[in-house]
């Protein structure tokens, strides 16, 4: 049996009938691995034994009859490498961390492995989870599976390729700006972003705490809902967890209402930077939706183009206080000290070789960025500015939510773009986010799911966009699109 | 507004960051692009809007004063670049 392209959801019945054993599956995409992950630079970390081990649990748990095993006991998981974990090493895509060996589990590590979800390894990113390409981590670019010179997006790129790739049926990503849902599109998966708050941040290496959240990628909308049910919820070692019940998110998938009003963002919709092929994708998506249901209408988001530029004082500002513990003293790299030279503060000194030698250059940048848009004098012009200006976005969401219940749109404004094409222009880069940061600075749930693909074949993902706390919603929506049109993920043609 | 590199040079000494001569000037020119860019964010007019520092603004999350279990000294100094069992070392902090 063929098991690369099998949703989580198949794998866990075959799993519970018994026509299949976590060790058989978990071999099987160990094989797929060892066959695929070097051309494009998925997996930074594999551990076969810790895997085999974890399914071999699983099966003797199941063949003593276990009846507590959870839908995805023995369903293997792929991690962004950006999630701590005390059984793999935790690098962050940088040099800094490069040995790093976490204490403790993250929250969402610890629920996994109490759903006894075998982890295929950990997942290339780029550097901190600051990139929109994976080509800022020191294990060096990823690759797209649709066409290996082009980038995985990123920055949980490892999370979206592992998929396409067929190398695992259900990865981990995190998402600050688009980090889930960019990559996803890019690589022809499905990703979800939760609600900001509905899924712990403990244990997962903060870039901006405001905005990060950790979200699920999969194949299927349907296997979305599965991971969600075992990652979310509230946890108090996350004092910005939401203290509020957690939704049935697989039971309620099929509840879809029969009538939905569906918002189109003009300033989107018509903006010239969108490529045609993609607004063509978007166009049919949306007749799909008419007919599930679907009432489509016209609103305006009047901030949308300051997403981008608040995003990048706000989110640079917060990595440059969450970075400053990376100091050489606690944990990490630390520099050597130079030969004879005489200094102030060799303490200081330290520091600052440590930091210029430990962070790569986008890294570097955000947090000069954030260092200057913080310092004494420039805090109201731009940290203040900003903060207020996210404001206004977030007002800007709640009028377009009083007339409909989900936003569709594009997720990226183009499909896939070359590796080294934006690399050395921060601000081309950063455009990468359009469309996708305005669900972060506002808390928004927001999913990405495939919808086509461009005439050389890449893929093209359609995100949509639901209040906050209305995860259930969004997910139930996404599964409608996906029935409607009969969703098989293609084998990407790993060339 | 404007960045010059004496603006980065001391930028960089305030987040504890190293530059070499070929860094600062190209860091210069990249700053000032970004800055450049969010610079459009002083148009938009935000008198009296409440600055947002949150997704969505929780506010007196408490936690029970109880002991709980934390980290173990050795777990804690486990990834520690130099410590002598008991405490981190660093280098003197003056010269």
């Amino acid at each position: 049996m063929e098991w690369q392209f099998a949703s989580a959801a198949e794998i866990s019945r075959q799993l519970s009938s018994k026509q299949v054993s976590a060790t058989e599956i978990a071999k099987y995409f160990l094989s797929r691995i060892s066959k695929h992950n070097q051309a494009f630079n998925i997996f930074v970390h594999v551990d076969e034994e810790l895997v085999l081990k974890q399914a071999a649990e699983i099966d003797a748990r199941r063949a003593r009859g276990e009846s507590e095993l959870g839908a995805l006991a023995g369903v293997p998981v792929a991690i962004k490498d950006l999630l701590c974990t005390t059984d793999m090493p935790t690098t962050c895509g940088s040099r800094f961390c490069e040995k790093y060996i976490s204490p403790y589990d993250g929250t969402v590590i610890a629920k996994m492995r109490a759903a006894g979800m075998p982890w295929m390894g950990k997942t290339n990113l780029d550097e901190f989870a600051m990139g929109g390409s994976t080509e800022t981590s020191i294990f060096g670019a990823g690759r797209n599976p649709w066409d290996a010179q082009r980038t995985t997006g990123g920055s949980s790129g490892g999370s979206a390729a592992c998929l396409a790739a067929g190398l695992s049926p259900l990865a981990i990503g995190t998402d600050t700006g688009g980090s889930i849902r960019q990559p996803a599109a890019f690589c022809g998966v499905s990703g979800f972003k939760p609600t900001y708050g509905r899924v712990s941040r403990y244990g997962v290496v903060a870039f901006a705490s405001s905005l990060d959240q950790v979200g699920p990628m999969a194949h299927t909308v349907e296997d979305l809902a599965l991971a969600m049910d075992v990652i979310s919820g509230h946890d108090p070692l996350d004092s910005t967890s939401l203290p509020y019940a957690k939704p049935g998110y697989t039971t309620s998938l099929s509840q879809a209402p029969q009538r939905f009003r569906v918002g189109v963002v003009r300033e989107q919709i018509e903006s010239d930077g969108l490529n045609a092929e993609v607004k063509q994708a978007i166009l049919k998506t949306l007749d799909v939706l008419k007919e599930c249901g679907a009432d489509v209408r016209e609103v305006s988001l009047p901030h949308s183009k300051y997403w981008v530029p608040a995003y990048y004082v706000i989110a640079p500002c917060e990595a440059s206080s969450n970075l400053s513990r990376f100091d050489g003293a606690h944990f990490g790299f630390r520099a050597e000290p130079l030969e004879g030279k005489k200094s102030k503060s060799p303490l200081v000194e330290m520091y600052s070789s440590t930091r210029a030698q430990g962070f790569g250059a986008e890294v570097k940048r955000r947090i000069m960025l954030g260092t200057y848009a913080l310092s004494s004098g420039y805090y109201d012009a731009y940290y203040l500015k900003a903060l207020q200006v996210r404001r206004l976005i977030r007002q800007d969401f709640d009028r377009a939510f009083e007339d409909v219940d989900i936003l569709v749109g594009p997720t990226t404004p183009n499909t896939a773009f070359k590796i080294g094409e934006k690399v050395d222009d921060p601000v081309q880069m950063y455009l990468e986010d359009l469309y996708t940061v305005g669900a972060n600075l506002a808390g928004l749930p927001a999913l990405s799911v495939p919808c086509g693909r461009s005439q050389v074949g890449l893929p093209i993902g359609v995100q949509f966009q639901g209040r906050p706390l209305d995860d259930a919603l969004v997910l139930q929506i996404g599964h409608r699109y996906q029935q409607a049109i009969g969703w098989r993920p293609t084998p990407a043609p790993l060339s | 507004m404007s960045l010059s590199p004496t603006d980065v040079e001391r930028i960089a000494h305030l987040a504890r960051l190293q530059l070499s001569e070929a860094e600062l000037a190209s860091y210069s020119v990249q700053l000032q692009a970004i800055v450049t860019f969010v610079d459009q964010l002083q148009a938009v007019d935000t008198v009296g809007v409440e600055p947002m520092v949150h997704a969505i603004e929780l506010s007196n999350v408490l936690a029970a004063d109880e002991v709980r279990e934390g980290l173990s000294r050795d777990l804690a100094l486990s990834n520690s670049p130099d410590h002598d069992d008991e405490c981190f070392r660093v280098p003197a902090v003056l010269g």
